[in-house]
């Protein structure tokens, strides 16, 4: 329209007053309908109700900070005398003194000051091992350090011989030498009917006759021959964020191919490998896991072969792993029942096996949408190792309490309470923030 | 390999048909599992029995009938320290039970309320809801707990400090709070049915309110009738309202109802309902724990009803009432209540952590002092466990018939 008028107006070459030679500019909007004023207007303030509310939260938080900002301010990191008293003498807010001269011990418990970099080697391995699995993009070479690293972790932190850890690693070697170099003569003995069953079976005899006979004397050889060995660290010392993350790691890792198992022999067409595997989760997810916990410090001893003696740290890994997952099966069996029945139909239609058909159709697809979930149990177990404090580990919040014994820091609360909470805050959100971002990646759906 | 050609001749059963034909395959699995499983749980059971002899314990529940010794300092039954194991048990069962209905019930509250301000437009609302939700979801509960214990037992005042002020029916102190009790000045008595002793009036009353409120059902369905002959519905509400409430108040005044306020005797207070600070404490921290889980259940449960829906029923048109009532919520509840429910189980397990804190429940008598004391492990363990285990079957029961109530029929 107003090119049509600006034309008739250049065509004319003389300029009539009344006619709009090219666009007015928009003129600005009135102030209450645009920036921060319509922002507050109408995020704030749309009505009397959210007025109300609107007030009430901030006197809230006016409240919160009132109370809580002048104790962080008017704190006290390093007084000259290292108690609660010397706080008190230096500032009138928080004492976080005591975070200060204890730090290593919340991190590492009473582990041995001179080993300190064990466990940080340990940690750093960890750290390297899971990048491969967490981010497609790092080098693939390193998942054989991801396979390696339970055993070099174990044998960081707890010390003793190397040749203790690497006699248990060559038991899936011993097994695949078996199943690699044995089959054709077991074929041979047995017939070819049996060749395959008979070698599966053999290479798993030959695994447990390696770690239930030859594993002691062929330690003890080696060691006589070459001692490797670093100082051993006894269960009792481990304590701390690093016991923690030992329990919290060992459950994600462990509970997560359990778990699996378990959901797919609950939905599993056989009568009897179902019925086992729902008494187990049912058992598993209806006791609190304090209980299981006190299974494992007074009751799981009863049950190994009579002479035998279990760590404490080793037992509770175990029952929480266990317990961890059940509420993995129940997780990963959600996923494996949203897929719609067309997908099973298929891959029967396709002439799959179950297992080939649960190896690339089923599974790529369940856990794919069970992600969150798996997360957010891994952050459960993850919350849930604190428990421990029950049976007597010094987790951070056992040591919170011997701390709290002690002469010079007697009386304090909420420094260590709120050092320990952020903590797994920490690590609990960092968690939840990565399954998110693991969703929106692996979503292949339209968008 | 052999070159053979032909169909295989027609043979008998080879044994080999077991593994690789699908016929017997799954009952060889199957068989070799069991097998399995027998052998395994043999195995634990015969270690357990050696390590039982070795160390000269039986396994049997006797002890349930020795004397505690112990004190149970919550309780809703008569107890003494000469009282048995088992009552003491029991005692902590109930307290377990009461924690958990009440918890369960103010979690769900709070829940609600976060999980809808959690979707509102009020921007900072909706932030300090996310805060709430983000800080108790991703800090353990046991951390919590321990924090509002100590916020009871610092921040609130100690019952010295009531001295000579006066105090009104609900007394908070950093020992507990107090709450009117109700009594009874013609009471009916108690009855004593050998375990324990319950009170009359107490059943009486629950006696009326099941009455009144089946009587007022059936008005109710009445009118409903009415409404369905003649198309005009009788006003019934006064009649409803009255057949609940009155015989309730007839009663009360007839057995001269009042409330027994607390009082400071001495260094505490005395009369009035107490509840421990650590109830107190496992209470709030529970329901707010759980609270921000169901939060988050409610806000799925909501952002899962396409708008398109509501849409639908206004283009029908539907009353906004009617459409949150018919359309929304029985889809949004579809969403919402299995993991409600699953919340409940949790909140109901998690009140095991009420060791850390000194209260009471079936964990702290059961499997702490009775397990100390007695040193039977095996029998209190497995006591304990099924005790949980038979509230947890109860629940997903229950989970189970309303999920399969409400499936949606695929095929």
């Amino acid at each position: 329209m107003s090119e049509t008028h600006a034309e008739t107006a250049f065509a004319r070459k003389a300029p009539v007053a009344f006619v709009a030679d090219g666009q007015i500019p928009a003129s600005p909007p009135p102030s209450t309908a645009v920036g921060p004023v319509k922002w507050v207007k109408d995020n704030l303030f749309p009505g009397p109700v959210n007025t109300i509310l609107t007030l009430a939260s901030l006197a809230f938080v006016a409240l919160l900070a009132y109370e809580i900002l002048p104790w962080l301010i008017d704190s006290s990191w390093a007084p000259a005398d290292m108690s609660l008293r010397g706080c008190r003498a230096e500032a009138s807010g928080a004492c976080f003194a005591v975070i200060n001269e204890r730090f290593y011990q919340f991190i590492f418990g009473f582990y041995p000051p001179e080993h300190y970099w064990r466990p940080t080697l340990a940690f750093i391995v960890v750290v390297v091992s899971l990048w491969p699995v967490l981010f497609p993009s790092a080098p693939r070479k390193l998942l054989i350090l991801s396979a390696l690293s339970p055993f070099i972790c174990y044998w960081l932190i707890w010390g003793g011989s190397i040749w203790g850890p690497v006699a248990v690693l060559a038991a899936p070697a011993v097994g695949w030498l078996i199943a690699a170099k044995g089959g054709g003569a077991i074929t041979k003995i047995v017939g070819e009917d049996f060749g395959p069953l008979a070698t599966i079976v053999a290479a798993v005899a030959g695994v447990a006759i390696w770690l239930l006979f030859f594993l002691g004397p062929v330690t003890g050889a080696l060691i006589s021959i070459a001692p490797l060995a670093l100082e051993e660290v006894a269960s009792n010392r481990l304590g701390g964020f690093m016991l923690s993350l030992i329990i919290g790691l060992v459950g994600i890792v462990g509970s997560l191919p359990l778990g699996i198992a378990l959901a797919l022999g609950r939905q599993s067409k056989l009568l009897i490998v179902k019925a086992i595997s729902v008494g187990f989760i049912e058992t598993m997810r209806g006791v609190p896991l304090i209980t299981l916990l006190f299974v494992a410090s007074t009751l799981l001893n009863y049950f190994m072969p009579p002479g035998s003696n279990f760590d404490l740290i080793l037992r509770v890994c175990i029952m929480v792993t266990l317990f961890a997952s059940a509420y993995m099966a129940e997780v990963i069996r959600g996923g494996i029942a949203a897929l719609p029945k067309g997908q099973y139909e298929a891959a029967d239609a396709m002439g799959l096996t179950y297992w080939q058909s649960m190896r690339f159709i089923i599974l790529p697809q369940a856990l794919k949408i069970s992600i969150p979930n798996i997360v957010s149990s891994f952050i459960g177990l993850f919350k849930d190792t604190t428990l421990v404090i029950v049976i007597g580990l010094l987790d951070p919040l056992g040591l919170s309490s011997a701390i709290r014994a002690d002469q010079a820091w007697n009386g304090i609360v909420w420094e260590l309470y709120g050092f320990i909470a952020l903590f797994f805050f920490i690590f609990c959100y960092g968690m939840s923030r990565y399954s998110q971002y693991l969703e929106r990646k692996l979503r292949t759906d339209h968008r | 390999m052999t070159v053979t050609s032909g169909p295989p001749a027609a043979e008998g059963f080879r044994l080999s048909q077991l593994i690789y034909d699908t016929r017997y395959r799954s009952t060889t699995i199957q068989v070799v599992a069991l097998f399995a499983f027998m052998l395994g749980v043999g195995w634990l059971i015969s270690n357990a029995a050696q390590n039982l002899a070795a160390l000269g314990k039986d396994f049997n529940f006797s002890f349930l009938w020795n004397t505690a010794g112990y004190d149970v300092n919550q309780r809703l039954l008569e107890y003494s320290s000469q009282s048995t194991h088992g009552r003491a048990a029991v005692l902590g069962i109930l307290n377990t039970l009461v924690l958990a209905v009440v918890g369960c019930a103010t979690a769900t509250v709070l829940g609600v309320l976060a999980g809808v301000a959690r979707l509102s437009k009020n921007w900072i609302v909706a932030k300090l809801m996310s805060v709430y939700v983000e800080a108790f979801r991703n800090v353990p509960l046991l951390i919590w707990i321990i924090i509002v214990v100590a916020v009871v037992n610092e921040s609130l005042p100690a019952p010295r400090d009531f001295r000579d002020v006066e105090t009104g029916a609900i007394v908070l102190t950093n020992r507990g709070a107090y709450f009117p009790e109700p009594l009874f000045s013609r009471g009916l008595g108690d009855v004593d049915l050998g375990l324990f002793k319950v009170s009359l009036d107490f059943l009486a009353v629950v006696a009326l309110l099941v009455g009144g409120f089946y009587a007022s059902g059936r008005i109710g369905r009445a009118a409903d009738a009415k409404q369905a002959a003649t198309g005009v519905r009788p006003n019934v509400l006064w009649f409803r309202l009255s057949a609940v409430l009155l015989p309730l108040i007839a009663f009360l005044v007839a057995t001269g109802f009042h409330l027994g306020y607390p009082e400071l005797k001495g260094f505490n207070f005395a009369g009035g309902t107490y509840v421990r600070d650590s109830f107190l404490g496992l209470w709030i921290a529970l329901s707010l724990y759980t609270g921000a889980f169901i939060a988050e259940s409610v806000r799925a449960g909501i952002l899962a009803v396409s708008k398109g829906q509501t849409e639908a029923a206004f283009a029908l048109g539907i009353r906004p009432s009617q459409t949150m009532n018919l359309v929304i919520l029985p889809q949004a509840l579809r969403v919402i209540v299995p993991p409600l429910i699953s919340q409940y189980l949790n909140l109901t397990k998690n009140t095991s952590l009420a060791i850390a804190v000194g209260y009471m429940d079936a964990t702290g008598t059961l499997g702490g002092i009775t397990l100390n004391q007695t040193g039977r492990e095996m029998e209190t363990l497995l006591l304990l466990m099924g005790f949980y285990l038979v509230i947890s079957l109860t629940i997903s029961f229950v989970m189970n018939l309303y999920n399969e109530r409400i499936k949606l029929r695929e095929r």
